[in-house]
């Protein structure tokens, strides 16, 4: 378990502005109500099926510090609610995915949390783990490719995708071509009802870098701060010709895999209670006021708007229109479809 | 390869796949190339030979021995504007890439709404007759014709390849490119000069008779027009159609032939059961039943994985000119 020590330094910010700061905390809270909304909009039986990313709010928000709108690509997994929101995802177009309306860049088809975004960098991506990174990797190699300096791949996944022969394939391959790319893992100790000491016989996952032939770094995932040095350490190295890394965040899964699971039934209670002690958006909060950078009042506005943003993004998603039944037929291939011709 | 005055050279079907590929990289820059020895080798059938000397190592990629990864990365390629064609070096190694092929690349337009797309080709060697042994001999038709999202192509014949193979380059989603081993080499032909296309899901009547028509694709086309011949000595007229694209299928072309010879048989070298021979038996039973004058027949492999190293056990998983030749008679006569 990673463990924030908040009380015995001064904020030791790492280069970001007071108001860097404050995005990243705004970004933090947002997650978690987002979070919270869609488990709420299952239990009211209003959506089939919601996904939880908290316990990665303070890793997410820190990476997408450092990640370059309109430069870099985003290539995430299914639990970067954080990540998209940092890169520029609006929570409207969030609570689209929620509600599976045709509005949603996927039109609907996809579960929550997958999103896909052209406009911001965000490759589509689908429920199948590792099955993203090659497509990071073919990306970075594209970039690498066409001389574009200063991009990056940002590809993310949590703990346990590093099992599947793609990750390593995908690690090799970026390693050989020394490609502009960061494989950012967070790991949050569990592969749905799988602890980390049944999917890997060394569960430092940084140091596979090594056989790779690349930098790993370990960094705690419940800092932000710490979180987007190293993120953006990394992604600097890719963007300036320097070649891929691995870099790894500790964080945790506080709820269950998703609304269909009961994690009750493989971990305690008291598990999940220590873990929440170190939680990262109250221990933020506590760094940010403690250094001055906030105060009660600031936190408390903050709060209030971003529960205001969060209903508002609820209500005008939920009007929205569902996709038509014909819309099942479309965006298969370019044109229209028959097999038989 | 020899130079005709008519605009046209005479190609083997390796010299085909070749020489496209050959203009594909010298007319679009987007486009490279990436599988397992595909660079300093060339391929293992020498059709990227000096590829690399020309187009550099940047464009003609050398990859780790790693099928999944190689879709997957050409995937993330197409996805972010490049044009690869992705090289599986045997079909029968094609299978570690199944979700890459299955799950992402036929999926990538439909599950973002066509926000993203991928247009990608993935060329592999495939079928029997060279006494490849079981890995290095399958068909793999079919089981990714049952994929929406992918189109899959098996032309047999040089000029067919290059067109097919540029349609399948230009096309704007992911195309599965069969190339049939035993015919690289065995099968010549007149190619037309410079760039053309030939759309995908139009099959090609490659001799016309009355009496029965043969549906075939691969190796099988060719073998089945020697038997359509060897009939034709003994004054019975059989029709052979040339598939050319599996996925998506000619209908058109299956349902005029059967409308006028009242008869189909149906031959592939892939297994029988749950093969191409079973979509088209089911359509034309559905379109056309009270047109044949025969019940469907179908001449595939036997339901046993893949045909075994030993002559004999090769011998007796394939069909042949003969075996086609009687069951051509045995339907024309029924």
């Amino acid at each position: 378990m990673a463990k924030t020590d908040t009380k015995a330094k001064a904020l030791d910010r790492r280069g970001l502005t007071d108001e860097q700061l404050r995005q990243m905390f705004r970004n933090m809270l947002l997650q978690r109500q987002l979070d919270n909304r869609g488990f709420q909009l299952n239990r009211q039986g209003k959506v089939p099926f919601a996904l939880g990313s908290e316990g990665h709010e303070a890793l997410q928000a820190g990476a997408a510090m450092a990640f370059e709108r309109g430069k870099d690509i985003l290539a995430p997994y299914y639990r970067d609610l954080g990540l998209a929101l940092g890169i520029g995802l609006t929570p409207y177009e969030i609570m689209l995915s929620i509600f599976a309306r045709a509005a949603d860049h996927n039109g609907g088809r996809q579960f929550p949390n997958h999103y896909s975004s052209k406009a911001a960098g965000l490759m589509s991506f689908s429920s199948i783990l590792a099955a993203h990174i090659p497509h990071a990797v073919g990306a970075a190699y594209a970039i690498k490719y066409r001389g574009e300096a200063g991009r990056a791949v940002l590809v993310t996944c949590g703990d346990g995708t590093t099992s599947e022969g793609e990750w390593h394939e995908s690690m090799n391959f970026a390693a050989v071509h020394k490609l502009p790319l960061v494989m950012l893992v967070e790991n949050n100790e569990w592969a749905i009802s799988t602890p980390l000491d049944k999917q890997m016989g060394q569960p430092e996952i940084w140091k596979r870098a090594a056989g790779y032939g690349m930098p790993g770094k370990r960094f705690n995932g419940f800092d932000p701060i710490e979180t987007y040095e190293a993120v953006k350490e990394a992604l600097d190295r890719a963007r300036s010709g320097g070649g891929p890394s691995i870099i790894e965040g500790h964080c945790y899964r506080f709820l269950a895999h998703s609304t269909d699971d009961n994690d009750m039934t493989y971990r305690t209670k008291e598990l999940v209670a220590e873990a929440r002690k170190n939680d990262p958006v109250p221990a933020f909060e506590h760094r940010l006021i403690e250094a001055g950078v906030m105060n009660a009042a600031d936190v408390e506005a903050l709060r209030k708007d971003v529960l205001r943003e969060t209903n508002e993004a609820t209500d005008k998603a939920e009007a929205m229109p569902y996709p038509q039944a014909s819309d099942l037929y479309t965006h298969l291939y370019e044109g229209a479809w028959q097999p038989w011709q | 390869m020899a130079v005709s005055t008519t605009g046209s050279k005479i190609l083997n079907n390796v010299e085909a796949v070749r020489e496209t590929l050959y203009e594909a990289m010298k007319n679009d820059d987007r486009t490279v190339i990436l599988g397992e020895d595909v660079g300093a080798r060339g391929n293992v059938f020498l059709i990227t030979k000096d590829f690399i000397n020309e187009f550099g190592a940047q464009r003609v990629i050398d990859t780790p021995i790693a099928e999944a990864s190689i879709v997957g990365i050409a995937v993330g390629m197409a996805m972010e504007g490049l044009r690869p064609i992705a090289e599986i070096q045997f079909a029968d190694f094609i299978y570690p890439a199944f979700n890459q092929i299955v799950g992402e690349a036929a999926k990538t337009r439909y599950r973002s709404n066509g926000e993203y797309t991928c247009p990608l080709v993935i060329r592999t060697p495939y079928g029997g007759g060279v006494r490849g042994a079981l890995s290095h001999s399958v068909s793999i038709e079919a089981l990714f014709y049952h994929v929406p999202g992918l189109k899959i192509v098996a032309p047999a014949f040089p000029a067919d390849i290059k067109g097919l193979l540029n349609a399948a380059i230009d096309d704007p989603d992911p195309v599965l490119f069969l190339e049939h081993k035993k015919t690289y080499r065995l099968i010549k032909g007149e190619v037309p000069e410079g760039h053309y296309t030939i759309p995908l899901g139009k099959a090609d009547v490659k001799k016309a008779g009355t009496q029965l028509t043969v549906v075939s694709y691969g190796l099988y086309v060719h073998w089945a027009l020697d038997a359509a011949k060897q009939l034709e000595a003994e004054g019975l007229s059989v029709e052979v159609i040339d598939l050319r694209s599996i996925r998506p299928m000619d209908r058109t072309t299956i349902l005029q032939s059967v409308e006028k010879t009242r008869k189909l048989l149906i031959i592939h070298e892939d297994n029988k059961f749950g093969g191409i021979g079973a979509e088209i038996s089911a359509m034309v039973a559905e379109e056309a039943l009270f047109s044949l004058d025969a019940p469907i027949r179908r001449l595939c492999a036997p339901d046993v994985p893949a045909m075994g190293y030993a002559e004999p056990l090769e011998h007796e998983y394939m069909s042949s000119p003969a075996k086609m030749a009687e069951a051509m008679r045995e339907m024309v006569k029924f």
